[in-house]
């Protein structure tokens, strides 16, 4: 009686999350910034996944489930820890304007691909996993506060501040790299 | 709405996350207002180089087969250390409160049955008229039982042993009509019941399932069994010696 539904549940979760391999790599790939260890994490999540999609209840976001626990095994690996202190010591309440005195259009311009990608590297953990789930992943504001379990309100506002500090970096190099010229 | 209010909305603006209503007045201003306009633009430029430097990292095909080789054929369940003993352990529990439960049941079952015998021998001992038919001889009382109940049975013949039969009379137990006989040795008296061991399997009552077995109940001692399809039961305060050896009389009545 067990052994059909079983086979049953996994052909379905097969279906389920092989589409979602490459994204999730990627994301693995820029958490980790590491190779060996973003397979050795995709691996762990899918393995994990597999075991508790009996959990996983019907209806409800496969895909933040599925971010939620890459992003909680890239948490409890020995690189990860190192991260959980910037998560949580950050503030969360720190909703201000963007400072407008210079458009960044021209920056943005003169940035180039391997520039935003240094960026992005140097960015601390909780600031590039929110653009990468928003931007890469195009997630909705609710699918992020599903994968990473935290309100829409801090979602906005840690989507603002790393936005403004990806900015921050792109126009430091950019000032940097006209200096030196 | 001034500039500095709709800075703060820009970044929900280029998400597409603002209301209709909100998202249609800030299109008008940016529409109209450069500094606005040239902030919008520049955010969705920095959206958009974010999705195309973010896209960056392709798996190799040996992982993507790992993984997916890992869903099918790997075993589905990892059992942990408890998990394998908790399977053993929990049918051994099953087992345990299964047979204790069934046991239980047939001791229950037994008490009952001897208790109501117990109760028959006690109340005809305690009337007026023990027996209804009063002889000591067997080729008496048996044939009183004609037409009384359904079957007929051998007594044994006493002479030689310490045992005098008293008389008979009509007993029932679980709705079924049986023979009552009472013995008397040394003062104490004996019931010995008979019934049709078939008319306790009809109804599906305890005794068609007692084993041939003594027993000590409530300070009588009981012995039963099963023979030419009548169970017997012999109850009596005396000791266990004496309802064995009357057991083994009516045993061997022919």
């Amino acid at each position: 009686m067990k052994a059909p539904e079983k086979h049953v549940s996994a052909a379905t979760f097969e279906e389920l999350a092989m589409p979602l391999f490459d994204q999730l790599y990627n994301f693995a790939r820029w958490l980790t910034q590491d190779t060996a260890e973003a397979e050795d994490l995709v691996q762990e999540t899918y393995t994990k996944a597999l075991r508790g999609f009996s959990s996983f209840q019907a209806g409800t976001n496969f895909r933040a489930w599925m971010y939620r626990i890459l992003r909680n095994s890239f948490l409890s690996s020995r690189t990860g820890l190192k991260t959980m202190v910037a998560i949580n010591g950050e503030a969360e309440e720190n909703l201000v304007p963007a400072e407008s005195t210079t458009p960044e259009s021209i920056l943005i311009e003169q940035a180039d691909r391997a520039m935003v990608q240094w960026a992005l590297a140097e960015l601390p953990v909780p600031a590039r996993e929110i653009l990468l789930l928003c931007e890469v992943e195009e997630m909705s504001y609710q699918e992020i506060a599903e994968t990473l379990a935290i309100p829409i309100g801090t979602v906005m506002s840690r989507l603002f501040r790393a936005r403004k500090a990806l900015r921050d970096l792109l126009r430091k190099q950019s000032d940097g790299g006209r200096d030196g010229v | 709405m001034g500039c500095e209010q709709w800075r703060g909305k820009l970044d929900a603006y280029v998400d597409g996350k603002l209301d209709l209503a909100e998202a249609r007045v800030l299109a008008e201003h940016v529409r109209t207002c450069p500094a606005c306009a040239a902030d919008a633009l520049e955010r969705v430029q920095m959206k958009r180089a974010v999705q195309m430097a973010g896209t960056r990292y392709t798996a190799s095909a040996e992982l993507r087969n790992r993984v997916s080789k890992s869903l099918t054929s790997k075993p589905r369940r990892h059992f942990s250390f408890w998990q394998i003993l908790a399977g053993p352990a929990l049918v051994l529990l099953i087992l345990s409160l299964a047979t204790n439960f069934y046991m239980g049941r047939e001791s229950a079952r037994r008490q009952r049955v001897y208790s109501e015998l117990a109760d028959l021998h006690v109340a005809a001992l305690a009337s007026a008229a023990p027996v209804d038919v009063v002889s000591t001889d067997r080729h008496t009382v048996k044939p009183w039982f004609q037409g009384k109940i359904p079957f007929t049975f051998n007594l044994p013949e006493l002479q030689g042993s310490e045992f005098t039969l008293l008389g008979g009379r009509v007993t029932y137990f679980a709705q079924t009509p049986g023979a009552h006989l009472i013995y008397q040795v040394r003062k104490h008296e004996v019931s010995v019941f008979i019934f049709q061991d078939r008319a306790f399997e009809d109804r599906g009552e305890a005794a068609a399932s007692l084993p041939s077995s003594a027993a000590h109940a409530f300070s009588f001692n009981v012995e039963n069994w099963t023979q030419d399809g009548l169970r017997y039961f012999v109850v009596g305060d005396v000791g266990a010696g004496d309802i064995q050896a009357l057991s083994k009389l009516l045993q061997d009545a022919r």
